[in-house]
């Protein structure tokens, strides 16, 4: 299957390795994957943040850039669920692990990843997209993967884009519950489908000098160490 | 509104107790309140329906209100419309001195306290009792609510013990919760008995009849609205719904959404006065109070399906660490951080539609399915922006506008280590890194490996 990766400005400028790993393990799965060049941000940003003029632009102009390609993929739970909402393309936007698991059919993706992993489902991905099990059914196809619960998984970790500098302190507060959460799995590695949601995470996990490291959820699909 | 929320946060934030009272009362609720609504089987259909009835009233809120009023008339009750929160404390307080009272009995009532009704009352000499065990607490305190349903959600037992040991005249106490309730009760049954005057608000208002609906847990509402000779009903407009076979609706999704009961102990419903029981006089007062500020608002209007039942509040991430206080209104949490600005007009609580991560935890449970997250970042589009901020975000839609300023934009960022815009917001990388380190930024974009891997 033709495959175009819609892959956000933000994982494509600063997360190259999930674009690369969506790459990898599409392209391993037999299928042929497209980067339309011309993509830059879908408007999700702008439409979050109360900018509706500069997010309809860009959402007009993401349905030019994607309008020719008849399966887009997504690893980004909040810019699929924008892209659903502000433009037409909505139907044939997936996020990845809906594009595995519905449209493509797999759950054994033939990864590898032997580490202790909890994995943090995104509101976005839980309660926009309703992904309900499908990321938790493709880690546990992994082999050697040892994946752990994580306490009050459903919570927000309080990153939240613009909430996270506007509301900084509150956003502190939500991300320390979140910390204490993964730290308690003894987990050496915290997925998730945002890596949005996982900078925030991360960064919090770096500055409480914590063992668990954030890590998108594609990376260990691709992973075969 | 003089100071934002993230300004009132900080005290709550700092306050251990308060977030540990908070955290304990919020994860009992919710978890009960999921349990209750799983065991009813068609509860989407129940909220699809109650949503409905609330839309079918606000399309045609006026005839719906003037079809209230007639029927209340012809069943011997007295209608008076109030523009705002001034108009209504001055029609109540003439009513009281009208009746000749200088004490009044309330039933729990968001809405009054929503017009500061209580203290337009003692400005004019009348004393207002409040009744529901916790807004009695939280008036002896001298506090504010903090909850919707549970106003005294940030005090616990033995601060409780205290207050009650300090004012009530009863006596020392123990924390044990039947004697603080029993000590409640000697005190509040004195003032049922002497009151000439009773004052509610109401949960729901039947158009089709004129039947006035009030629902609660502890029957001192049903004192109030039954034993004093006068009763003063303060509603607001978007309380109508169409017909009274609706309440078999609402009187489904209210009681588990909020207190995660089947039923709630207590519902009254009484329409005009009845000769021999009850009143013998009946005033209703409809408020508007800037509802139809919402009502005007094609995406806002859904806040006024609002049925006050807080199951938003107890699932809220945001309001579990904040605590109701910051949000600075009787309605906190996610609906107060979409209906205050309604009420009390946008630039006046320019910084509510910012009070959430947009998580949607709040839209999952709410009974009458009102889209919280949609409505907030409506709202966020129509506040004033800070003049930085309102320049990058245009820069950054520029950049993101042409494939090459994009490319150069992120050349940029990627060179500089940081991230493109967030040095033209204020402050913001402080704000980061307060609590969290900055990603290591890579050496290479994803679409310069694709264009030499695959290009």
């Amino acid at each position: 299957m033709r495959i175009a990766l819609f892959l956000a400005c933000f994982n494509d400028t600063f997360f190259p390795s999930t674009g690369r790993a969506v790459v990898e393990l599409l392209e391993r799965l037999g299928h042929e994957v497209e980067f339309p060049l011309e993509q830059t941000c879908c408007g999700q940003m702008h439409a979050n943040s109360g900018y509706e003029y500069e997010a309809a632009s860009l959402a007009r102009r993401f349905e030019s850039v994607f309008g020719d390609h008849h399966v887009v993929v997504s690893p980004s739970a909040s810019c699929v669920g924008f892209v659903r909402e502000a433009t037409a393309l909505g139907p044939r936007v997936f996020e990845l692990t809906e594009l595995l698991v519905d449209t493509l059919g797999v759950e054994d993706v033939g990864a590898s990843f032997p580490h202790r992993v909890t994995y943090h489902p995104t509101c976005h991905g839980l309660r926009g997209l309703r992904l309900g099990d499908r990321p938790l059914r493709l880690l546990r196809a992994v082999r050697g993967i040892e994946l752990v619960e994580l306490p009050r998984a459903e919570e927000c970790c309080g990153f939240g884009g613009t909430f996270a500098v506007k509301n900084a302190e509150v956003s502190s507060a939500m991300l320390a519950d979140k910390l204490d959460s993964i730290v308690s799995t003894g987990a050496s590695v915290c997925a998730a489908g945002d890596n949005s949601c996982l900078m925030h995470i991360g960064g919090g996990l770096r500055r409480v000098g914590a063992a668990a490291r954030p890590l998108h959820l594609a990376e260990i699909l691709a992973a075969r160490e | 509104m003089t100071t934002s929320f993230p300004d009132r946060a900080r005290g709550a934030l700092r306050d251990r107790q308060l977030r540990r009272n908070l955290e304990h009362a919020t994860t009992t609720i919710r978890e009960k309140r999921a349990r209750a609504v799983e065991e009813v089987p068609d509860w989407e259909a129940l909220r699809t329906a109650g949503a409905a009835m609330k839309d079918e009233a606000l399309a045609s809120l006026a005839d719906r209100l003037e079809e209230l009023e007639a029927r209340v008339q012809e069943r011997g009750g007295v209608v008076h419309w109030a523009r705002d929160a001034a108009e209504a404390n001055g029609i109540v307080a003439d009513l009281v001195e009208a009746a000749g009272a200088s004490e009044v009995v309330k039933v729990k009532s968001l809405t009054t306290d929503e017009i500061g009704l209580n203290d337009a009352l003692a400005a004019r000499g009348i004393a207002a009792v409040e009744t529901d065990l916790a807004e009695l607490i939280v008036q002896l305190a001298g506090d504010e609510p903090s909850h919707i349903l549970v106003p005294a959600i940030h005090k616990n037992r033995d601060q409780i013990r205290e207050l009650f040991e300090r004012t009530l005249g009863l006596g020392p106490l123990t924390d044990d919760p039947a004697a603080l309730t029993g000590a409640a009760r000697t005190y509040l049954r004195e003032r049922f008995l002497r009151a000439r005057v009773g004052i509610s608000g109401a949960n729901f208002a039947v158009a089709e009849t004129g039947t006035i609906c009030v629902v609660e847990s502890e029957g001192n509402g049903r004192m109030c609205t039954t034993l004093p000779e006068t009763l003063i009903t303060i509603v607001g407009i978007e309380k109508v719904v169409p017909r009274l076979a609706d309440l078999g609706v609402f009187l489904q999704l209210l009681p588990r959404s909020s207190t995660a009961e089947r039923m709630n102990p207590y519902t009254s419903l009484w329409t005009g006065v009845h000769p021999g029981d009850g009143p013998r006089v009946f005033h209703l007062v409809l408020l508007d109070n800037g509802r139809t500020r919402a009502l005007a608002d094609a995406v806002g209007r859904q806040t006024l399906r609002c049925i006050r039942c807080s199951a938003c509040l107890n699932v809220c991430p945001v309001y579990a660490r904040t605590g109701g206080h910051a949000y600075g209104s009787v309605y906190p949490g996610p609906i107060g951080a979409i209906l205050t600005p309604f009420l009390v007009g946008i630039d006046r609580a320019p910084s509510l539609p910012y009070a959430s991560s947009l998580c949607g935890a709040c839209a999952d449970v709410c009974p009458v399915r009102i889209d919280i997250p949609r409505v907030l970042v409506h709202l966020r589009g129509r506040t004033a922006k800070p003049a930085a901020e309102g320049t990058s975000m245009r820069l950054l839609a520029r950049a993101f506008g042409d494939r090459g300023r994009f490319e150069r934009a992120q050349r940029l960022a990627l060179a500089g280590r940081r991230i493109p815009g967030a040095g033209a917001l204020p402050g913001p990388l402080r704000a980061w890194t307060r609590s969290r380190e900055l990603p290591v930024a890579p050496h290479e974009s994803f679409r310069d490996w694709w264009r030499r891997e695959r290009g």
